[in-house]
């Protein structure tokens, strides 16, 4: 188990490491590097950055920029927006509860149907629901995101008037009841993905647990279908989802930036094309290195996770 | 396409085993006549239509399907919906396809490689591999796109940029397997240089999984590009794309919803079908199943 944790650990290091690197060629090797939306400020002249360059280090070997901006990373100094010059960890951090308890929410939804979508499935094989729930699976993967939540707008706000269309809450209204009815469309919208890829892998985990030698021994015991498949059968296939919920993290990051467009989600999506629009540059590096970080972390723990639930990594 | 080759006589390639597994699979050859509609549409449409796509005619503004000849409805500025949904299509299809091929190249190069030579080369390019694929892909898409100015070359080579990765794995298992085979041995004992073995006696091995990739990542890349266009950063008009006509259609969405509808079935579509033959290829070509 130290091993293991060790060795996970390293590796996580290591990908940081890659990914600070790539983070930070994309900062630097575009035209115009960190200066370019000054470039374009005619109260700029060339001298003015020149000077710049030279003030902010920029003229200095690549390589001793890189480290320069890591070590500040690693100190939390992440530098300051462009908009308002707050800390750009600050900036963030106002914005990271509410892309949590979306993509939380949606990941939960997505568990809860896409499991049991999977488990009937694999204990249904080639029933009418196996096939559709694969088609449908197909159907849904190919749903571009921003559509669907157009098409929920346009029938339950506009046409039903069932559910609001946008924003995190009423403003002057701030009860539980009134948080959890805006976040109802935007969820669900996020989830359908998820669901789709989460009922395909369980119906697989499902079909491999089933043919083990365990299931056989238990229904030779006597016990009920029911009872083999709840106990044996979906614990153990649950045991790769954990993985699966850990390299699903970018494409939920994904989902939830278009998903908070559609829906003025007030997440770290929006913040991100907002910083975009300004050319805010510091927060856009910002979020761009901290959603990796955010992807590499929940891998760890997601491993850790079957580890600690898994004897066979546990204890071997 | 070996593997469809290498299944059949000389010229009979379309009764291999092969082509009549792909040809049982309904939901593929649904794909593909669905795609091949599409393509078609897209490509002599825009010649049959009445009106050009950027024809501006403002006492026509907000006109709702099927009124007159504009079969799909106009835009706000009075442009017919449907000559530019075709358009669209060739700006979309073209990118998708063009980055398809290009993401394809760069996964292969880098998965050939990194599983053939192995070692300290191997290892930093399947970490550089997961080093992309930590990032969420639209973040990386949209840095780079705010960044560079997105003509619709640049937007290509954006979309292969950040979705090469899951070609470069796929191959990459795939080439380390073949490695050491036989006839990869013998290839060395006759003395032929690593590059040879690799590309003229390895590659054409592992063309199934690639083949079942390369589709899936047109059905991506569709997707990408109408995302980042959708969101502003992709193609620019006046130049149409399924993307960018939906950029705008969600404040219109009260009183011509049409104009949100429409193109984003077109994607949906389009998608739909490029995962529906990949689902075929895959198994016409014996790809074990490790993607959804």
């Amino acid at each position: 188990m130290r091993g293991f944790l060790l060795n996970r650990l390293s590796q996580s290091l290591i990908l940081l490491l890659i990914v600070s690197v790539i983070g930070f060629l994309v900062l630097n090797l575009l035209p115009g590097g960190p200066l370019a939306q000054f470039g374009l400020d005619p109260g700029m002249t060339q001298d003015d950055l020149e000077r710049l360059k030279e003030q902010l280090g920029l003229n200095r070997p690549l390589l001793i920029q890189y480290f320069d901006w890591a070590w500040r990373l690693l100190q939390g100094d992440w530098g300051h927006s462009f908009r308002d010059g707050a800390p750009v960890l600050a900036v963030i951090g106002r914005h990271v509860p509410a892309t949590l308890l979306l993509m939380g929410t949606s990941t939960a939804i997505a568990i809860a149907i896409g499991t049991w979508i999977g488990i009937r499935g694999a204990t249904h094989r080639y029933s009418v629901f196996d096939y559709m729930a694969t088609v449908g699976a197909m159907v849904a993967l190919s749903i571009p995101t921003f559509w669907f939540g157009l098409v929920g707008i346009y029938i339950f706000s506009l046409q039903l008037g069932w559910l609001p269309a946008g924003n995190m809450y009423t403003i002057g209204d701030g009860s539980v009841l009134n948080y959890l009815h805006h976040l109802i469309m935007p969820s669900i919208v996020l989830s359908l993905v998820h669901v789709a890829i989460w009922s395909r892998y369980m119906r697989t985990a499902t079909l491999d647990a089933i043919s083990q030698d365990f299931v056989k021994t238990a229904r030779a015991k006597g016990l009920s279908e029911r009872r083999v498949i709840m106990k044996h059968v979906v614990g153990n296939a649950l045991l790769p989802m954990i993985t699966l919920a850990g390299v699903q993290l970018p494409s939920i990051l994904t989902g939830a930036l278009v998903t908070e467009t559609v829906f003025t989600w007030p997440g770290m999506g929006r913040l991100f094309l907002d910083s975009l629009g300004y050319s805010d540059y510091p927060v856009v590096m910002g979020l761009l290195m901290f959603s990796a970080i955010l992807v590499i972390l929940g891998n760890l723990i997601a491993d850790i996770a079957v580890a600690i639930v898994d004897p066979r990594i546990r204890l071997g | 396409m070996t593997a469809l080759v290498a299944n059949a006589g000389p010229s009979r390639w379309w009764r291999s085993r092969t082509m009549r597994r792909f040809t049982s699979h309904h939901l593929a050859l649904l794909g593909v006549v669905m795609i091949t509609l599409l393509t078609l549409a897209c490509v002599f449409g825009p010649h049959l239509l009445p009106y050009d796509s950027l024809y501006i005619d403002l006492r026509a503004r907000f006109s709702p399907p099927l009124t007159g000849y504009h079969y799909l409805g106009t835009d706000p500025l009075g442009r017919d919906v449907a000559a530019r949904l075709l358009m669209a299509g060739r700006t979309s299809l073209l990118v998708a396809f063009s980055a398809m091929l290009l993401s394809t190249m760069i996964g292969t190069l880098v998965g050939v490689i990194a599983g053939y030579r192995g070692g300290w080369i191997g290892a930093a390019l399947m970490r550089t591999v997961d080093g992309f694929l930590s990032f969420p892909s639209i973040f990386l898409l949209l840095a780079l796109a705010a960044a560079l100015k997105p003509s619709p070359a640049m937007v290509t080579v954006i979309v292969a940029v950040t979705s090469w990765m899951e070609v470069a794995r796929i191959v990459e298992a795939e080439v380390r397997s073949l490695r050491e085979r036989e006839f990869v041995l013998a290839g060395r004992m006759l003395g032929l240089s690593g590059a040879h073995i690799m590309f003229r006696e390895i590659l054409p091995n592992a063309m199934g999984p690639i083949i079942v990739a390369a589709t899936l990542t047109v059905a991506h890349a569709i997707l990408l590009e109408a995302y980042i266009s959708f969101l502003g950063y992709g193609i620019q008009p006046p130049l149409p794309s399924w993307g960018n006509m939906l950029e705008g259609a969600q404040q219109y969405l009260d009183s011509a919803p049409w104009l949100a509808i429409i193109p984003g079935a077109a994607i949906t579509i389009a998608v739909t079908s490029f995962n529906f033959i990949g689902d075929g290829l895959r198994d016409a070509l014996d790809v074990r199943d490790d993607r959804v």
